[in-house]
Order: C-alpha cells, then sequence, then structure tokens
C-alpha cells in the first residue's frame, strides 16, 4: 500500500465505488486511525460530513434515572489529572472539549460553534496554527459564561508542570492566545500535520477559569472543585464519593436544545467485569457497563437474556506478542536487557519468523477473544483485497519445523531444539488476567510442538505496568524472551504510537526505563522514514509512511501482534447511546436516551 | 488487674510505634508505584510522573517519610490521596457505615450460628444433628466467598429474580422503603460473610465445648439434679467461652477493615474495597492510614480478650 | 466416667471389653493412643479416603496418560463421557488430568502450609502462655503486628525478595514451593497462637497443672505432657481450617504472581477459573469444589480422631 494505492481507495470514495466506513475500515486495519483516515478524506476534498445522532426526545427531562456501570470506580473528577480511561469517562459527565471524535473518526463540534478548517479560514495554509470559534451563550453550571477566557486559562493550567496535569502532552509545545471574547488561536512551534490534539477529545475538557484560578501550578490539589465540579456539561455535578459512585442530575441550562433526556444520572464503580455484564444483559438492574473484558462465549450466553446488548467499536488497541532484541538473562553494567547485548537466538531472523509462524491467531480470537478481539482486522492485516504479502500471517507448524530445521536449530535429547550449545528456551510474560494466561497456554503448545520450550510466567497486573525502576517485573525492563500485552492507540493520530520503536526511545537504565522503545529495537530507516512523516502536511502522503513503517515492524517481526481489542460495551435494549472508540466512552452522553 | 491494665496500655503505644515504623517499610519496599498506569499512555510524557512524585514527596529517603507521615498523624493529618486527590479521613468516613453494617451485620449472623448449633451438637457428639452440622459446616469452609457468592447471586439474582446485587450506599428512598431495600440488598453480602464465618466458628465452638463437658465438675453439677439447660449454660458454656472470646476478638477488628472479596463481589463501598483498590494502585497514605486503624483496633480488642479471660475464669492470675 | 458424654459413636459396650483387653497387655501411651485411634471408625475411614486421594495424585497421572495442558477447541466445556471421565474446561482440556496433577500442589501445600502454621503458632502460643511479663508481651506484640500488616503488599515484597534468590539456591520449584507455604503461614499462624495462649491461661492455674509442678516436674515437661494435650482441642479445628484455607489461598497466590505458574491446576485455581460458567458446566466447578471438601472432610476426621486418641481424660 503505497501513496498511489491510498490516492485510488479515496477516488473510489469519491466516486462511491467504496462506502466511507469501509475505508475507515481498511485504514485502521492497515495501523491508522479513523480520525487519520477522515483527515484523509478531508484533505482531498471528499466531502466529510458527520452522521448526525438521531435523536428523538423533543424536550429535555421526563427521561427518570440513567444508571451505568463501570467496574473500575472513577477516582477524581478533574479531566486534568484523569488517570485512566474511568476518571476521563466520570470526568465528561460534567465537562466538555471544543469538540470530540466521533466513532467514524469525524470530528464533532461541542463547545465549539464549528470545526476549523482551511475553508472557513480555521486552520492555517502552513499547518501553524488553528484558530476555533467557540459556541456563544455556553453557561458553567454556576451560571458563569463561557469565554476564551477559559480556554485559555486551561492551557496555561495545564502547560504549568508544577500542575503536573496528565494532558500535558497536549499543552505544552503550542501556544494559545484570545482574539476575541469567543474565539482562540492555537499556534504551534513547527508545521504541524495533526492539529486536533488540544482541547479536543478525551484530553481536551475545559475546566473553568474562574474555579480553579486560585489553585495554578503547585497548590492543583487543593482546589475544592477538583471533588465537586463545576462544568457546562449536560448533567451538574450532585455527589461523589471516590472509589465508588458519582451522581449528576439535569442541567436546565444546557447549551443543546431538548437535552439531556434522563433527569438523574448514577455512574456505580467497583466489582468485576462478568457480574457488571450480567447486571446490564441479563437483570437489566443497570443500563450500561463499560470495557467488558470477558470472554466472548460468556457475553454471547448472557446476552441471550435479551435484556441487553454488547456493542463493539473498533479502537486501537493491539493485543502483541514482543520479542527481545537484547540479552535478558547476562547482566552487562547492571542491566539485563541491556541495549549493548544481542539476544542469544532471536536474533536469528528464523527463530522470529518461526514464532510468527507458532502463534495461532485464528484460535486466539475464535476460542478466547470471538467478536472482542478481531485477528484478521489486525493493525497490520489488512482486509480483503489490500493485504500485501508482508502484511499477511499464518499459522503452520510444520513450516516453522522446517524454518528452524534449515536455520541449523537441530533437536537436542529432550526435544528441545539447539545450536551451538543454545537452547531454544524462552521465558513468555505477561500480566495476570485469564485471556491472557489461556493466549499463553495456546502459543506454548504449539512451540512444544516445534520444538521450542516456553516458560510461562505471570506477573500481577498492578506490578507489570508500573515504572518501578527496581523491580525486574515490570514490563519496561522486559527482563524475559517475549512478552505480551495490549497497547493503546489512544491518541487519534497514530504517529506519537509509531514512536515506540524509534532509537531514541530505546528503555534502558539511563533513562530510568521511561524510553518507550521497549522492545529495544533499532533501525536507521524505519528512524528516519518516522522523522519525515512528522512534518508531512500532505496527510496522504504521511499515511503512506506511516504504513510503511507498520510494515517495516511487522517485516522484521519486532512484535508478534495476535489480536485488536476494540472497545466493548453493554448496553440496555432500550437505551440509545452514541459510542465511540476514538474519545471517552460518556463522549456523547448529552444525546442518550431511552425508549418510552 | 488495674495495674496489669495499666502496663499493657502503656505497652501499646511504643507497641502501635513499632508497627507503624514496620508497615511503613514494607509499604515504601513493596513492588509498584501509584502513577504507573501514566508510564503506558504514551500521550503522557515522563516527566508528569517525575514531577507528580516530587509533588507527594515520593523521591525522599523512606525515613524522613516516615516522619513526615508520624508527625502528621500526630496531629490529626491522615494524609492525602495520591490516586483521589482527597484527605485520606473523607475517604474512610465514607465508607465506614457500610462497612459497620453489613461486616457487623454478618458477624452478628455468625455468632447467631455458631453458638446455638456448636454447643447443641457438642452436647450429642456423633448423633446426626452433630453429622449434619459438621457437615455443612465442613463444605462451609472449604468453598470460598469468591465461589459462593456468585452462586447466590445467579440464584436468587438472576433465575429468581428476588435481589439486587450490585450494592447501593446511597439509596434514594425514604423511611420504611429504605429499609426494605437496604435489606434485601444486603441480604446476599451478609448471608455470604455470615455463613463462612459461622461455619468456622461452629466447629471451634463444638471443640471448646466438648473439651468442658467432660471434666468433672459437670458430672458432678448433672448428678446433682440440675436441669440439663443450667447445666449446659452456667456450667459449660462459660468454661468453654474462651477460645470463642479469643476468636471474636481477632474477628473485630475486621468489622472496621471490611472484607474484600466480598465487597469485590457485590461492589460493597466499604473500608475492604477502599484498601485493595489502594493496594493495586499503590496509594501508600490511604493503605497507611487503614492498616494503622486496623493495627490499633487489633491491640484493643486483644488486650479486651485478655481482660475477659479473667472475668471468664477468676483463677487467671495476671501478674 | 459415668455421666460423661460419649464423643464417639464406637465407644458403645465394648468399651468395657477393650479395658479388659488393656489391662491384660502391657500398654504404652502411643500404643493406646492408636488403638483409641482406630475405634474411631470415621477417622480410619477417613484415613483410608486421604491416603487414597495421596496415592492417586501421587501415582494416577502415570496411568491416566492424557497431557494436561491439551488443548482441545472441539470438545470445550464437556461433562464427563468415557474420553474425559471427569470432562473437560473451556480450552477441551481433560479435566481428570488437571485434578491429578493439580492435587498434588493442592495436597502439598494445605497441609505443608497447615503444619507450619499449626507448629509456629502452638510454639508462639505456649512460650507466651508460661512466660509471663516482658517475653508474652513481645509475642503478643508480634502476633498484632503481624495480624495488622496487609497481605497483598507483603506478599508482592516476598516474591520481590527473596523469588530469584530462592530458585538459584534451590531450584525453581521447591523455591516457589516455599514461598507458597511461608507466604501461607505466615498469614495463619496467629489464630493458632492466640487460642493456645489463652488456653494456657487458664489451663497453668488448674489443679492437675499445680499438682505435677508440686512433684517437681521441669516447665518443659509440665508444658508437654500436661498443658499441650489438653489445649489441642481448637489446635485442631484451626489445623483442619487451616488446609481448606491454604488450598484456597493458593489459588489467590498465583493471581499475584506469586504462586505456581498459571497453566499449572491447582485445585483452588480451577475452582476460580469455573466460576463464571457454573451455570453452564457446573460439573467443572463441582468437581473442584468436592475434591476440596473431601480433603478438608477427611483432614476434619482424623482430627477429631487424634484428639479423642489424645485426650488423656479418655478413657476407652
Amino acid at each position: 500500500m503505497n501513496e498511489h494505492d491510498l490516492r485510488g481507495l479515496i477516488e473510489d470514495v469519491r466516486h462511491g465505488k467504496l462506502s466511507r466506513r469501509a475505508f475507515t475500515r481498511t485504514m485502521i486495519g492497515l495501523g491508522l486511525t479513523a480520525p487519520l483516515a477522515t483527515q484523509m478524506l478531508a484533505y482531498s476534498g471528499v466531502a466529510v460530513a458527520a452522521e448526525p445522532f438521531a435523536y428523538k426526545p423533543t424536550k429535555a427531562g421526563g427521561g427518570g434515572a440513567l444508571k451505568v456501570l463501570w467496574w473500575q470506580a472513577p477516582t477524581l473528577l478533574n479531566p486534568h489529572f484523569a488517570v485512566g480511561t474511568k476518571d476521563q469517562d466520570a470526568s465528561r459527565l460534567f465537562y466538555e472539549p471544543l469538540a470530540g471524535w466521533d466513532q467514524d473518526g469525524n470530528l464533532v463540534p461541542v463547545l465549539a460553534a464549528q470545526i476549523p478548517t482551511v475553508e472557513n479560514g480555521g486552520l492555517a495554509e502552513d499547518g501553524s496554527s488553528v484558530t476555533w470559534k467557540l459556541k456563544q451563550g455556553v453557561k458553567w453550571h454556576d451560571g458563569q459564561p463561557f469565554t476564551a477566557d477559559d480556554c485559555v486559562f486551561n492551557w496555561e493550567y495545564s502547560s504549568d508542570p508544577a500542575t503536573a496535569a496528565v494532558t500535558i502532552g497536549s499543552y505544552k509545545d503550542v501556544k494559545v492566545s484570545k482574539v476575541d471574547d469567543h474565539t482562540i488561536r492555537v499556534d504551534f512551534p513547527k508545521p504541524t500535520p495533526f492539529w486536533a490534539d488540544a482541547f479536543v477529545g478525551a484530553f481536551g475538557m475545559i475546566i473553568p477559569k474562574h474555579q480553579f484560578e486560585p489553585y495554578k501550578g503547585a497548590k492543583s490539589r487543593e482546589a475544592p472543585a477538583n471533588v465537586a465540579p463545576v462544568g457546562t456539561g449536560p448533567y451538574l455535578f450532585a455527589d461523589f464519593k471516590p472509589g465508588d459512585v458519582v451522581h449528576g442530575k439535569l442541567n436546565p441550562n444546557y447549551h443543546m436544545p431538548n437535552r439531556p433526556y434522563f433527569d438523574t444520572i448514577e455512574m456505580k464503580g467497583g466489582g468485576d467485569a462478568v457480574s457488571a455484564a450480567r447486571a446490564v444483559l441479563q437483570t437489566g438492574e443497570y443500563d450500561f457497563a463499560w470495557n467488558m473484558q470477558v470472554e466472548d462465549e460468556i457475553l454471547k450466553r448472557l446476552e441471550a437474556s435479551g435484556k441487553g446488548s454488547v456493542v463493539i467499536l473498533l479502537a486501537g488497541s493491539i493485543e502483541h506478542i514482543q520479542l527481545n532484541n537484547t540479552d535478558p538473562w547476562h547482566e552487562v553494567d547492571g542491566e539485563r536487557s541491556s541495549i549493548k547485548t544481542k539476544h542469544p537466538y532471536l536474533s536469528d531472523p528464523a527463530v522470529r519468523n518461526a514464532f510468527n509462524l507458532l502463534v495461532d491467531r485464528a484460535s486466539v480470537h475464535k476460542f478466547i477473544y470471538g467478536r472482542t478481539g478481531d485477528d484478521s482486522a489486525n493493525f497490520v492485516v489488512a482486509p480483503e483485497k489490500f493485504a500485501s504479502k508482508n502484511t499477511s500471517y499464518e499459522f503452520n507448524v510444520d513450516k516453522a519445523i522446517k524454518l528452524l530445521d534449515d536455520a541449523g536449530w537441530k533437536p537436542g535429547a529432550d526435544g528441545v531444539r539447539e545450536k551451538n550449545g543454545v537452547k531454544l528456551h524462552a521465558v513468555y510474560q505477561t500480566s495476570i488476567n485469564a485471556p491472557r494466561q489461556k493466549t499463553q497456554e495456546i502459543v506454548k503448545q504449539a512451540c512444544q510442538k516445534a520444538g521450542i520450550s516456553i516458560e510461562i510466567k505471570s506477573v500481577t497486573a498492578s506490578v507489570f505496568f508500573s515504572s518501578d525502576v527496581a523491580n525486574l517485573d515490570t514490563y519496561p525492563h522486559f527482563a524475559c524472551d517475549l512478552q505480551m500485552y495490549t497497547t493503546t492507540m489512544q491518541q487519534p493520530d497514530p504517529g506519537q504510537f509509531m514512536r515506540q520503536f524509534l532509537s531514541e526511545e530505546l528503555a534502558s537504565k539511563a533513562n530510568k526505563f521511561q524510553g518507550r522503545n521497549i522492545v529495544r529495537w533499532q533501525n536507521a530507516d524505519y528512524d528516519k522514514l518516522w522523522a519525515e512523516s512528522d512534518k508531512e502536511l500532505n496527510t496522504v502522503k504521511r499515511a503512506a509512511m506511516l504504513i510503511a513503517l507498520n510494515d517495516m515492524v511487522i517485516k522484521n517481526v519486532v512484535v508478534i501482534p495476535v489480536v485488536t481489542r476494540p472497545s466493548v460495551v453493554a448496553i440496555a435494549k432500550n437505551l440509545h447511546a452514541p459510542l465511540s472508540g476514538w474519545d471517552t466512552n460518556t463522549y456523547g452522553l448529552q444525546d442518550w436516551y431511552r425508549d418510552a | 488487674m488495674s495495674r496489669y491494665l495499666i502496663r499493657r496500655l502503656l505497652i501499646a503505644i511504643p507497641s502501635l510505634l513499632g508497627i507503624s515504623v514496620v508497615l511503613f517499610t514494607v509499604l515504601a519496599l513493596a513492588p509498584g508505584d501509584p502513577f504507573g498506569e501514566l508510564a503506558t499512555n504514551p500521550a503522557i510524557p515522563p516527566e508528569v510522573q517525575a514531577a507528580l512524585r516530587a509533588k507527594f514527596g515520593m523521591d525522599d529517603p523512606i525515613m524522613m517519610r516516615y516522619l513526615h507521615w508520624l508527625t502528621a498523624m500526630l496531629h490529626g493529618d491522615w494524609g492525602f490521596s495520591f490516586v483521589s486527590r482527597v484527605d485520606v479521613d473523607t475517604l474512610i468516613l465514607q465508607r465506614l457505615p457500610t462497612t459497620l453494617a453489613v461486616i457487623g451485620a454478618s458477624q452478628v449472623l455468625a455468632l447467631l450460628i455458631a453458638l446455638p448449633v456448636g454447643v447443641y451438637a457438642a452436647t450429642r457428639p456423633y448423633s446426626i444433628f452433630d453429622q449434619v452440622a459438621s457437615t455443612f459446616a465442613l463444605i462451609g469452609f472449604s468453598l470460598p466467598t469468591f465461589f459462593t457468592g456468585i452462586v447466590l447471586i445467579l440464584v436468587f439474582s438472576v433465575s429468581l429474580n428476588w435481589l439486587p446485587f450490585v450494592f447501593r450506599a446511597d439509596l434514594a428512598a425514604t423511611g420504611l422503603q429504605w429499609w426494605w431495600e437496604e435489606i434485601r440488598q444486603s441480604i446476599m453480602p451478609v448471608a455470604v460473610l455470615g455463613l463462612f464465618q459461622g461455619a468456622t466458628w461452629t466447629r471451634f465452638v463444638r471443640s471448646a465445648v466438648l473439651d468442658v463437658i467432660r471434666l468433672d465438675y459437670v458430672t458432678t453439677a448433672r448428678s446433682k439434679g440440675l436441669p440439663e439447660r443450667g447445666v449446659v449454660l452456667k456450667h459449660i458454656v462459660r468454661n468453654a467461652l474462651i477460645p470463642v472470646v479469643t476468636l471474636i476478638a481477632l474477628q473485630m477488628p475486621i468489622v472496621f477493615g471490611g472484607a474484600i472479596v466480598t465487597e469485590q463481589i457485590f461492589r460493597i463501598p466499604g473500608i475492604g474495597s477502599l484498601l485493595i483498590s489502594a493496594i493495586q494502585a499503590n496509594d501508600t497514605p490511604v493503605i497507611m492510614a487503614v492498616t494503622f486503624v486496623f493495627a490499633c483496633l487489633v491491640i484493643l480488642f486483644n488486650l479486651i480478650a485478655d481482660l475477659l479471660y479473667g472475668w471468664l475464669d477468676p483463677r487467671i492470675s495476671y501478674r | 466416667m459415668a455421666g460423661s458424654t460419649l464423643a464417639s459413636p464406637t465407644a458403645d459396650a465394648r468399651t468395657a471389653i477393650a479395658v479388659e483387653r488393656a489391662r491384660a497387655r502391657q500398654v504404652t501411651p502411643w500404643s493406646d493412643a492408636w488403638r483409641r485411634f482406630r475405634r474411631h471408625r470415621l477417622a480410619v475411614a477417613s484415613g483410608v479416603v486421604l491416603l487414597a486421594m495421596i496415592f492417586a495424585v501421587a501415582f494416577g497421572p502415570l496411568i491416566w496418560r492424557v497431557q494436561i495442558n491439551d488443548i482441545d477447541f472441539s470438545a470445550q466445556l464437556q461433562p464427563p463421557s468415557w474420553a474425559h471421565p471427569l470432562g473437560t474446561d473451556d480450552l477441551g482440556q481433560d479435566l481428570l488430568a488437571r485434578m491429578l496433577y493439580g492435587g498434588r500442589i493442592s495436597l502439598a501445600v494445605g497441609l505443608a502450609a497447615m503444619s507450619v502454621s499449626v507448629c509456629v503458632g502452638t510454639i508462639v502460643g505456649a512460650i507466651a502462655g508460661m512466660a509471663r511479663g516482658g517475653v508474652d508481651a513481645g509475642l503478643v506484640w508480634l502476633t498484632d503486628l503481624f495480624l495488622s500488616l496487609p497481605q497483598l503488599p507483603v506478599l508482592l515484597l516476598l516474591i520481590y525478595l527473596f523469588r530469584d534468590t530462592l530458585k538459584i539456591y534451590v531450584g525453581p520449584e521447591l523455591g516457589i514451593f516455599l514461598l507458597i507455604v511461608v507466604g501461607i503461614a505466615a498469614f495463619r499462624w496467629m489464630t493458632v497462637a492466640r487460642l493456645v495462649r489463652a488456653q494456657f491461661f487458664a489451663l497453668r492455674e488448674k489443679e492437675f497443672v499445680e499438682a505435677a509442678r508440686a512433684l517437681g516436674a521441669s516447665r518443659f515437661r509440665l508444658v508437654v505432657r500436661h498443658i499441650l494435650p489438653n489445649a489441642l482441642g481448637p489446635v485442631i479445628v484451626a489445623g483442619t481450617i487451616d488446609v481448606a484455607a491454604a488450598i484456597i489461598a493458593e489459588s489467590t497466590l498465583s493471581f499475584l504472581g506469586l504462586g505456581f505458574p498459571p497453566d499449572i491446576p491447582t485445585w483452588g485455581r480451577l475452582l476460580f477459573d469455573a466460576k463464571d460458567t457454573i451455570d453452564v458446566a457446573p460439573h467443572w466447578a463441582l468437581i473442584a469444589g468436592g475434591a476440596i471438601f473431601l480433603a478438608v472432610l477427611a483432614i476434619n476426621f482424623i482430627g477429631d480422631g487424634l484428639r479423642d486418641a489424645l485426650d488423656p481424660r479418655r478413657v476407652m
């Protein structure tokens, strides 16, 4: 898939030969995101209009109580401090960004009057700035008007390192200035192809200046509004018990007509995913449940009760196996998996390719993840006719055996292959999570057949995903041969995501394992291409580059993608809710309604 | 006795200090860190994490952090949650009523089962009643609460649809309706915990009563022609209570501490679930506060038990 | 023993005969205890059951030669059949093979952790109960400390500090086994210690102890021969409960990464894995739960038998 092919596809969309949805899906299959796909169309002048959600109620209120269940409970309600999606989702009840991403990757205005484009003058031709027009007449929950000052304040608040906001990544490099009371301009330090970051989506929620002004910087934790939000959203804050429940009630002065439908909202937290699914699908105690990390078999059985259904939203998370490029078993300068070493057998491409052949993705998909993890829509495996040679996969034990035989790896006395005294014995670690352990077992069995012995190791999630510099069990240390987890492409732009294979990002003791290149792969061509893509303003060209980057990763078996992990939610039968895998789960909360 | 009491109370202070030092050290050394989740998110630069660590004083040496914690605690400041960014005492107070009600009720239920069943079974050892009671008790503690909880949910919530299985600490109803709802949602968690605890205690009560029931003074009391009821209650049970009191004293701090598994299954916002989520998130101030209060209660109830021994058996001397 | 209540169903009219026989032969206290134990029919039957279980898990995998990790997606969650006498789990793995294999670990962990916690608890409780003042206060402090330690962080710390070291010195399997046993016993000995200490408080003032003391019995003899046997009742109950708790706890430990690797099917883990499918595949949960129950039941009755046999007040 090169730039030319992409242009062809875009032409197909323009002439109606390919639907927009199919195009988006293909781009996701190639490792891009829906928002980027939509941008490509817009850049090429193909009309992009978000399909409006069919909102039926003709007046606000009257819907009774909406009860939603998050099995991880929200712990705080300031979007700038949100740790994880649960807090972002809860903050979104009360706070809103300028615009959000819908499931097709369209920008949908929320607090913005319109989406900036080159045509309406919002976007600078050279990609150096974006000008947002704010909606007029929006009021904070306490009656104060929402203005450009609030936006500028959010930028100041978040970009101040002393505030320690998690949103700092979106704000620290830009400059935000007020044009007039309802217009702001975001200036980028260099031409930026992906401009819709600050003030947009999960990281873009805006807090009121008049509430937070005194609590900027070091005093940020003392703000009373951290736990009692005053926002612009469809629901007014009623009550919050950290780690348990959030209550909201209808905002009578909401800035969108006839919304919201429900009189109150309750977001309950805690418990486990299976019982959350039961509460929605089987007993109907709740209307909506988030992140159904449950085996599909169980979900299907629960759905059979008829009280609700499971909705699968494409998103950019990939469950993948990483193959270590460095030697995890010998310390060099007090560091295992030091970038100065080479892995004893994974440095042999034949072994890498053998592993790639031994991962039975079809079975993992079919018997473990089902609808909740797709092997075919993999971030490197394009669907249908677009699949190219280097982005297809196969499961073939015999071929793997032949590959290893040819490369000189001969079975030893114990049936484990070896060459020059190096045994094909791999320690394969992941976090503790039932589907992951089952995947490990499936991979282990196939490897055993091919003469590779696998030692399964599982680490409790709170340790595995921590950044403890001293603990060897964390994933950035990668002190074993293989490891598996899901990386989340939370950013609507894949550029950030592809950083994780850059040489400058190598994880090592020197940078306290904060580098993102955990597989410790180094490739000068990759680095060069990435640097080019980072300043390419032609969206289509850039997309082709990103796809090429993807292909390099896969061709070299740097990682073995297993399944994509869409965002899976359970929703009551009579509830209508616009949902998106590219924004918070509650991004369209104002439009949620129930059939009377 | 009062000298003993004073001595024990005086010992309690250094004991608590010692325990707090050990707790703090364990928590500081245990793997994991509160901002780990941020590190997995490519959109958040590592500096944010570093800034947060500095802000919450996590890069200071352990000794300094302990002294900070201790001085703050002495001033009545329980600390500040890393994760929720609110004061720890607010978090604990929000959850205390639910914990006390649910766990307390289950402990009462356990006692109501264990005392009569255990005593009755022991007075007729190897009778049909004893065998049945023993079997149920053994099943009771062979099956973990994560399992019984799910079975109850499947039967009473899913199949019969009688009881809700998501516990709500803030019922909207008032008056009688409130009580009705509260009881309906408490039945299953209280039963799961109470039956498990009751099964264990039944075995202990039976064993304790069996130890006493064959002693000579019981035979004497019987041969004096005292009514059986009186013999059992006055002569046997009182003397059999020492192990029972020990066990109850062991269990009482749990009423504050909560029951992690059961709270998780029924989504009860109790202190147990606060503790476990704090541990998973490595929210040290919360863990420290909860375990420290827990340690105080352990020491307090141990002392109460020691004093009760003397009351139950006046021959026990305190020297 | 007129008026005393019988504590054994078998101690009926035959008691008289037994007493006759006992007089006829010279008996040592231990052979006497063994004789009394044998009279406890349930205890003997339980002993046989437990031995059979140990035998089955030790030699079963040699006879039933299905691999524990043979994945067969065409046979998911099947009820018992000829091909799979105990049915299959959600990956189509044979449950009989898994139960037999996992039973080795579960029984070993259960019995070992119980022994450690009962021994440590009894020793600490006995010392605290006999010694007064400083030693008692110190041991009570230790018990309180362990009671207040939060389990999870301590276990994580244990793994972090010792797993790799133990692997090097005693090998991976024994190392993990030792860690698990210590990890479980560390949080369970306190109950026994408290119970023993309380029993000692009451017993040390009793007439027979006074008498023994007056006769010049040493402290050690006083404890071992006179007080401890009378304090065993609650210890045995605690021991049985500890076996069940240890088997379950082992499964929770493997969720922390402290236990055996996740592909090793211990009973506790099988029960945990079975819980979400209990409505469609009850056999899975029943088999795992049933095995734990049977082991606990057997150990409990053996405990009852032991207690009757060792109780010096009982003459059969």
